[in-house]
């Protein structure tokens, strides 16, 4: 019976009849795509982007180059040097993200005691070469700089739940 | 011995240990900050509080001598709430700071929070907040994270013997501070870096620049002086970022001097990184090694063995050393020496320029007798040894020459030379207690020898010592203290002058004169090179210092952090150090370069790699063999006697400045901080600087 059940289901194009119907159905439904990059999709306050090193509200940047981050990041792709700042603080004279090496796993900033490295919202920021996805100091805080109110909001949204 | 029972297991221990060493004899760790074995006992941190039947209250093991049928319990409920209790109140003033704090990652504090701190804090009133103090320019603190173990206090009081530390107040408000506001002057004061539990004292040049968990660890052996210290070093990439000791009970305990620990930062600047000839105008230029070569070639071929001389530096390996030995003579040349100050040690006769009795053996010694040394900044961690033997009491330490403060009780006898000679002769009233003495041993500095009568004065020593019964059976008081680290390497493998060739100073002459041609420096930076005439001077070492200068061709050579070498100490131990960088651009480790050389001299060396020149080492001196071992030499006849200079002034040191001995601690900048703090400079009114 099997043999002659297939054979009324071929003939009868009852496969084809039923993906037409599908597609009938869907084409009355509400779309799923969006006009990228002129519509841009929900983010979770969790997402994991770009990466960007923070500042504080009086303009003093919160690494203090304790290097946890590189110690615990997995791909090993940041790079820290520091010394004592000339008011004796402690600060990084170099604080290197490789972002061709970054896996977004985001311990670095569950590493981070000050909140200061923090991979933010930004995930468009694709390059033409890889060197200019090798992030220094002073871009990763143009960064935080940019994305510091998104950040704050994301930070304060997620707070709650850790 | 008492008896004593610890979580249900018997311990016989010796009268006189305490609970803590009792529990650490079987295996059972006990937290601690203030304890510290080599220091006295100060109970105060109370971190090791244990449980003892019938005691109604905990005990701090650390300050309980064990008694016969104690029982003490380690791991119950009890002790675990009492140290959290501890812990809680030691973490009431400690900042919460570790992502800062440079002991992050290697802090007691920390490790033992871990075991024993409650996860949040009940403390809520304000923390307290201390001033910070002036250590000096190789101490920081922080003195916010001080949790009073005392220890920094009781090493400088007990083993540095500058008791310059102390506290202050009480309570809460107890602050740990200098006498007066400045620096520690001492030679040692960098141990308590590593002695603070916490990141109150931390190094000052290595602030914030690393952590300890990035750093690659080397265990090596220390040159800068010539007690050969064990160390560690600890690099990151290619730069050596810190120094710190390694236990050897023989040699330095855990404890360093503070040029090695700190005199590491010279060796990132004016380093030879490649080969310089100096051209038609009389400047130094960078060549390759080809050109290089070729030109020390020209130079050499047309001379006689005997226009050629040799002197190697303090700072070399016995590695080097054997190929520089093996590539002068191979030219012809008798003219070798290691001696660079033109010191009087006897060659081939080991006892005559050994530190006999061994470092270990100033412990058994009753009396000591300084000739022409300073052993505090000659080798601070000799002295702290012979302070540790005479703070047990019955150590005699008398002194012929100048008056320095040893941190010990000194009988000065006199200045120079008339002194001993009044000592042999028996005039003087020292004479007695050298007569007395069951142990005496004398260290002989290498400033006397180094001056033009120094053979006449080693013999007269040598006089002395069998006079009075320094060598006996099963001891030997002779001692040589010696400041350079390659100088004891160098008279083992016969770095001295043979069949009628010239010594150092009889090689500067004949360069003046005209009659030596060509002087090979393996890096020999501690002589005067003002009047070398025309001679063509080659360098290979690894600084742009003296020798470089008066250079006409420099080899770029390797520092001790940069080669694997052995090096044997003023004791006669055999130790190898290990590379823990690279050398810098094109510079090359020393023996590989006098190997390469040899072959475009065509006289090539019979070895082609470490191996191989180790095995001749060996063959040739067979106690390289043995590392990390004494060889005890045998008591033989040696120095000429001469007439001693009696108007020859008094005996100095050989050393200055204990922060500027060679290439290396000349170069760094905290070594040139340290002596403009430290150091008199004679005429200085106080308003200079």
């Amino acid at each position: 019976m099997p043999l002659v059940n297939q054979g009324t289901r071929a003939l009868l194009l009852i496969e084809i009849l039923r993906g037409l119907w599908l597609t009938l159905r869907y084409m009355f439904r509400r779309k799923v795509t969006i006009n990228y990059p002129y519509e841009k999709g929900p983010l979770s306050p969790r997402f994991r982007g770009e990466l960007v090193l923070r500042r504080y509200p009086n303009g003093e940047e919160r690494c203090i180059a304790c290097k946890l981050c590189e110690a615990i990041c997995p791909a090993q792709a940041i790079t820290i040097e520091a010394e004592p700042r000339e008011d004796g603080s402690r600060r990084a004279t170099r604080f290197d993200i490789d972002m061709v090496k970054c896996i977004y796993c985001g311990y670095c900033q569950e590493a981070c005691p000050v909140d200061a490295v923090v991979l933010g919202p930004n995930y468009e920021f694709a390059t033409e070469t890889r060197e200019e996805l090798l992030y220094n100091k002073e871009k990763l805080l143009e960064n935080g700089d940019r994305w510091e109110n998104a950040i704050a909001a994301n930070l304060t949204a997620d707070a709650p739940y850790r | 011995m008492p008896t004593i029972t610890i979580d249900g297991e018997e311990v016989q221990v010796e009268p006189g240990t305490t609970v803590f060493q009792a529990c650490q004899s079987i295996g059972i760790e006990i937290p601690h900050f203030c304890y510290h074995e080599r220091l006295s006992i100060a109970g105060n941190c109370r971190m090791c509080l244990v449980e003892m039947e019938k005691s109604p209250k905990p005990i701090a093991s650390c300050a309980m001598p064990a008694a016969d049928g104690m029982v003490i319990s380690t791991n119950t409920e009890s002790v675990r709430l009492a140290r959290e209790g501890v812990m809680e109140f030691l973490l009431i003033n400690h900042p919460l700071d570790c992502p800062i704090c440079d002991q992050g990652g290697e802090c007691d504090l920390q490790d033992q929070a871990m075991g024993y701190g409650r996860d949040e804090s009940r403390y809520l009133e304000n923390k307290r907040a201390v001033i910070e103090k002036n250590f000096g320019p190789l101490i920081k603190t922080y003195m916010t994270r001080c949790i009073h173990c005392t220890r920094c206090v009781r090493f400088m009081e007990e083993v540095a013997g500058v008791p310059q530390l102390g506290g202050l107040w009480r309570g809460e408000d107890m602050e740990i501070t200098t006498i007066i506001e400045s620096g520690l002057n001492s030679e040692m004061s960098g141990n308590i870096i590593d002695l603070c539990p916490v990141g109150a004292l931390t190094s000052k040049p290595y602030a914030f620049s690393a952590r300890s968990w990035e750093l690659r660890k080397t265990e090596s052996i220390d040159v800068l002086d010539a007690v050969g210290s064990n160390i560690r070093v600890d690099a990151r990439g290619n730069q050596v970022m810190r120094i710190l000791p390694r236990v050897n009970e023989n040699v330095n305990q855990e404890w360093i001097g503070d040029k090695t620990r700190f005199a590491y930062d010279g060796l990132l600047r004016q380093r030879l990184d490649r080969p310089y000839l100096r051209n038609s105008k009389g400047r130094l230029e960078p060549v390759s090694w080809a050109k290089a070569f070729s030109a020390i070639k020209n130079r050499l071929n047309n001379l006689d063995g005997s226009q050629i001389g040799g002197i190697a530096g303090d700072l070399c390996d016995c590695e080097s050393m054997l190929a520089f030995k093996d590539l002068i003579s191979g030219l012809g040349s008798p003219n070798i020496d290691c001696r660079q100050d033109g010191a009087a040690l006897p060659p081939n006769i080991r006892s005559g320029y050994l530190f006999n009795s061994g470092i270990a053996g100033i412990d058994e010694a009753d009396l000591c007798l300084l000739v022409g040394s300073n052993p505090r900044i000659e080798a601070p961690i000799i002295n702290a040894r012979i302070r540790e033997r005479w703070l047990r009491g019955d150590l005699i330490v008398a002194r012929i020459g100048e008056v320095e403060d040893l941190t010990f009780r000194v009988r000065d006898l006199g200045g120079g030379a008339s002194t001993l000679q009044d000592l042999i002769s028996g005039d003087h009233d020292f004479c007695k207690d050298l007569k007395n003495a069951k142990r005496p041993m004398l260290i002989l500095g290498q400033g006397p020898l180094a001056r033009i009568d120094g053979d006449a004065i080693l013999s007269a020593v040598r006089l002395l010592a069998t006079r009075f019964n320094f060598v006996k059976d099963g001891w030997n008081g002779f001692n040589v203290l010696h400041t350079a680290a390659a100088r004891v390497g160098g008279m083992d493998l016969g770095l001295t002058p043979k069949n009628g060739g010239l010594g150092t100073r009889a090689m500067r002459k004949a360069a003046a004169d005209g009659k030596l041609k060509a002087l090979y420096l393996l890096g020999a930076d501690e002589m005067d090179m003002s009047d070398l005439g025309e001679a063509f001077v080659i360098y290979q070492g690894h600084h742009g210092d003296r020798g470089a200068h008066s250079a006409d061709v420099i080899l770029a050579g390797a520092a001790y952090t940069e080669k694997s070498g052995h090096y044997v100490n003023t004791e006669g131990r055999v130790q190898r150090g290990s590379p823990a960088t690279q050398p810098p651009g094109e510079a090359r480790e020393d023996w590989s370069i006098l190997r390469a050389l040899s072959e475009v001299l065509g006289n090539t060396l019979e070895y082609d790699n470490i191996s191989e020149l180790r095995r001749s080492m060996i063959y040739h001196v067979p106690h390289f063999a043995k590392l990390n071992a004494i060889e005890n030499a045998v008591w033989e006849k040696f120095g000429e006697s001469g007439e001693m200079d009696l108007s020859g002034g008094i005996f100095k040191s050989s050393i200055q400045d204990y922060y500027m001995t060679d290439s290396i601690s000349r170069t760094s900048k905290v070594m040139a901080e340290c002596s403009r703090c430290f150091i008199k400079i004679d005429g200085a009114t106080g308003t200079d600087g």
